[in-house]
């Protein structure tokens, strides 16, 4: 009787097992394009960590449909997305895409836009230097941490440099906001028809900000210019869509703890290792992988901190 | 098939195999150089494994070039040495630290070439290495790339200068954390020879020791240095590198 119920549970695992390998294969990402405001639509990614089962979906892209073709905002982790998200804008909109805004250069947010190499792909400067310099190594390292689903992707280098500037595409008024802090340059878009706000990395919700590339001071910076904004709609880089500032207002209260919580350690003399043990207040409890990025973050931000501290003493 | 088994099962109880393990306890992260490391590294042991001794880094190395790691021996007297290994290293050996006057602790980053057991050893007065550690995931690159400082030029300008201060923890002990600028190449990035610092000791006024590290190859580019002396006043820092260049500096608290 044991023995028939563990074979049992064995058979069952192997068809879990098995079950869950056709699904990694078969690479399809699922994207459903969801309408946030008038011709305005979002491809919500999952609030985690890159893993082989999400495929590098952990981000948020976007698209707004003008009478002149779609303007896609961030192509996705991998060529299988951006082809995905292609496929889907037709299925939903019938347009072919006129443009695409990439708002910086992290490898969740440009390495799809090998499918959109017929259509302008523009960045802020610093964007298109980061992905020349840095794309293939960010390419090679989300590949080891997602796995198959990366197969063939390149990282492309944008043609076209934005600057801070409005458009007009499609009699749709577009305003592109050069900011930074999350990385070097963070482009922000404001569709001005719906006061939707497209604020990349800038901005997170529910899911805890990373910072591998961040100066916090100026994200702060850039975060009370996306507040000045009379928005409707707030689109986060990862996290749900919002209709209100909450977004901004967390991402700020954290950045604004992380900040503190690094330079009281700092100047108490702890290690690195001990400045990652601090408690995480409990209004942040609810954030999702929050213990995690703050780890990380711990290790991209400390050793400025921790300089701060030390003075020249050699003789 | 059960032929196949039973020669496995023969083989497994093989007196050679039963003596080995009885002089080097099983080693439980289950390294395959763990007995290279103690031969080469621990002067052969003796050795055991014991839980006071503890290695406190992240899970997985978040920068390859940079792993903060603290080694901590807690409840254990009369510790002479600490030396901390990365068994699967290209070079496992990281650092020796003598806590002449200061707690059995030292904290420090350092470079990893791929996934491996990073250990602390601690040897107390009889002889005995006391053995902890734990598992360090990384994708690795950190011993093979050359130093930022060897591909810009500018450490030059800086080489062997010293960044300290001092916090005072009650009335005579107080946390030291010093950072040396050096580049510390491996010797194993195309091009770029050897060149790393090779000792530090910490002294008081009167030139007595507090404390003395040994430096190899994987400790990290401008290392940082965490210890808590049992000491509270002005020290002075003497070192070298492997060429002969001094080290010389005097912290105030």
């Amino acid at each position: 009787m044991i023995r028939f119920n563990s074979w049992g549970l064995a058979l069952g695992l192997m068809l879990l097992a098995a079950v869950r390998a056709g699904a990694e294969t078969s690479f399809d990402y699922g994207l459903e394009p969801q309408a946030v405001a008038d011709g305005v639509h979002v491809l919500l990614g999952r609030t985690e960590h890159f893993t082989r089962e999400n495929g590098g979906n952990i981000v948020n892209t976007g698209f707004i449909v003008t009478d002149d073709g779609v303007v896609v905002i961030d192509t996705g982790p991998s060529r299988r997305y951006g082809e995905q998200m292609r496929a889907a804008i037709a299925r939903s909109t019938g347009q072919p895409v006129r443009q695409v805004y990439l708002t910086h250069a992290h490898p969740d947010h440009f390495l799809g836009s090998q499918a959109f190499v017929d259509v302008p792909v523009a960045a802020l400067a610093g964007t298109r230097h980061s992905i020349r310099t840095r794309g293939d190594a960010l390419n090679s390292n989300l590949y080891r941490l997602v796995g198959g689903w990366m197969a063939g992707t390149e990282a492309v280098v944008p043609a076209q440099v934005v600057e801070d500037s409005t458009v007009m595409i499609g009699g749709r008024s577009l305003r592109l906001i050069a900011l930074n802090g999350h990385t070097t340059s963070d482009l922000a878009v404001f569709d001005e028809q719906s006061a939707t706000l497209f604020a990349g990395d800038l901005v997170f919700f529910d899911r805890a900000a990373t910072t591998p590339d961040a100066d916090i001071d100026q994200w702060l910076h850039s975060l009370e210019r996306l507040r000045a904004i009379d928005f409707k709609v707030l689109v986060p880089g990862h996290g749900p869509v919002l209709r209100d500032a909450a977004g901004i207002e967390q991402t700020r209260a954290y950045l604004g703890w992380l900040a503190g919580a690094l330079r009281k350690a700092a100047r108490n003399g702890m290690d690195l290792n001990e400045a990652m043990r601090a408690p995480l207040p409990p209004e942040f409890a609810k954030i999702a992988v929050i213990k995690e990025e703050f780890e990380r973050s711990v290790i991209h931000l400390y050793p400025e901190y921790e300089l701060e501290t030390l003075a020249p003493v050699s003789r | 098939m059960r032929a196949a088994v039973s020669l496995w099962l023969l083989w497994t109880l093989l007196p050679g195999t039963v003596s080995a393990a009885a002089t080097t306890p099983t080693d439980p992260l289950r390294s395959p150089n763990w007995a290279a490391m103690v031969e080469r590294h621990l002067n052969g042991g003796p050795v055991v494994f014991d839980e006071r001794v503890q290695v406190r880094m992240p899970q997985t190395a978040e920068d390859p070039m940079s792993v903060p790691v603290e080694a901590v021996v807690e409840g254990l007297e009369n510790i002479q040495e600490m030396r901390l290994i990365a068994d699967l290293n290209p070079l496992p050996l990281i650092l020796i630290f003598r806590p002449t006057h200061a707690d059995p602790f030292i904290a420090f980053r350092f470079k990893v070439e791929q996934s491996t057991p990073v250990r602390a050893a601690a040897r107390t007065a009889d002889g005995v290495w006391h053995v902890g550690g734990a598992w360090l995931t990384a994708s690795g690159g950190g011993c093979t790339a050359p130093s930022y400082g060897s591909g810009s030029g500018l450490w030059r300008d800086q080489l062997n200068q010293v960044s300290a201060a001092l916090w005072p923890r009650g009335e005579d002990a107080s946390r030291l954390k010093l950072r040396v600028m050096h580049p510390m190449d491996t010797g194993l990035a195309a091009g770029i020879p050897v060149f790393h610092v090779e000792s530090l000791s910490v002294e008081d006024a009167s030139g007595r020791e507090l404390a003395k590290i040994r430096t190899y190859e994987p400790v990290s580019e401008n290392p940082v240095l965490s210890l808590n002396l049992h000491y509270r006043g002005v020290v002075d820092v003497r070192g070298r590198d492997i060429q002969g260049n001094r080290i010389r500096a005097r912290v105030a608290p």
